[in-house]
């Protein structure tokens, strides 16, 4: 119990403390934390699959990721980077917004049920035919895995699309502009762009 | 000069090669037991993934991009999703429904249906494995020579 309000609280700071770097390698760093904090708070709960996908893509592969999308450009900001007058609102304003719906939020989680609670909603609806039929309907030891590779095998047929697509998005976006950059080097026009760079 | 440096790094090249097999190892042990424990193709595919960025970590962008050959992740990223796809009309070929394991022409259908749901689990695995990887590849890669 304790070591869950440590850890919620350590995911608040870590939070806080990402928004306000002005670093942003800093700020890729307190992300990584989050997510392997975020790790443990789903071992808590007894959500190790969730927990296992968070350490290995939360932690480990979004990380490498954003420092090599970091690589490509700087790691502070420079210049007039304030929004237009329009669009500028004050601190306070956002404050409120988020005390506001944070309370909200807090007040709902009032009617839930207790954690685990067997007559909660949630576990009565479909879970008891999963955790009876699914070895029988599928073969398959773990829950997760039948639900999410038989029951719901078109979701995850669309996930792996997804993957997928964000795959051939950066081939398309970035590969072309790297070919086209040498290309460019190539055909003499190299101090232009290293200027444009 | 940088590049020099990075190619006597002997204490990175050494840690990354000792530790890989274990890392690759691992991942096909999360992707093949993802039916009896947490795991799955999803998250061994990442970690698989990962172990290749760790290989272009240590020993560098040109190396890394000389072994792991631009058309193969190019074909591994569409092999994985036309595995899942494939067997989906397989069973639509054995009278079944869409992705209906069961029908797969072995004798025990909660065999027919374990064995349906490591196949998409290795295609989804080497889906995301191969496009993690081209991610990373060209995400960080500069052509700037």
């Amino acid at each position: 119990m304790i070591i869950d309000l440590i850890l919620l609280l350590i995911l608040v700071i870590c939070a806080i403390v990402a928004i306000q770097m002005r670093d942003l390698l800093s700020a890729i760093m307190l992300l990584t934390v989050y997510s392997l904090v975020m790790t443990l708070v789903w071992t808590r709960l007894n959500a190790v699959d969730v927990a296992f996908t968070e350490a290995a893509v939360g932690a480990g592969i979004t990380t490498v990721l954003l420092i090599a999308a970091l690589s490509r450009t700087q790691r502070g900001e420079e210049g007039d980077t304030k929004l237009p007058s329009s669009l500028r609102v004050s601190p306070r304003v956002g404050l409120v917004v988020v005390l506001l719906t944070g309370a909200l939020l807090t007040f709902g989680t009032l009617d839930m049920p207790d954690y685990g609670d067997p007559n909660a909603p949630v576990n009565m609806h479909v879970a008891p035919y999963y955790i009876e039929a699914s070895y029988h309907d599928t073969g398959v030891h773990n829950f997760v895995t039948a639900i999410l590779a038989s029951y719901r095998g078109y979701d995850t047929l669309g996930e792996t699309t997804v993957i997928f697509t964000a795959g051939m998005g950066v081939i398309l976006l970035l590969r072309r502009t790297n070919q086209r950059y040498k290309g460019r080097v190539d055909s003499g026009q190299k101090k232009d762009e290293r200027e444009h760079y | 000069m940088a590049k020099r440096k990075m190619k006597e790094n002997i204490i990175r090249k050494t840690a990354a090669r000792l530790s890989i097999p274990f890392i690759q190892l691992y991942a096909l042990y999360v992707i093949a037991h993802g039916e009896l424990g947490p795991g799955g193709g999803f998250q061994g595919g990442v970690i698989l993934g990962a172990s290749v960025i760790l290989f272009i970590l240590a020993y560098g962008m040109e190396e890394g991009v000389n072994r792991v050959k631009q058309w193969k992740t190019d074909v591994l990223n569409s092999v994985g999703v036309l595995l899942y796809g494939g067997i989906g009309i397989l069973c639509l070929f054995l009278g079944g429904k869409y992705l209906q394991y069961n029908v797969l022409p072995v004798s025990d259908p909660k065999l027919a249906s374990q064995l349906g749901i490591i196949g998409i689990e290795i295609g989804v695995g080497i889906t995301v494995a191969a496009i993690m990887i081209t991610l990373f590849i060209e995400t960080a890669r500069r052509d700037e020579k």
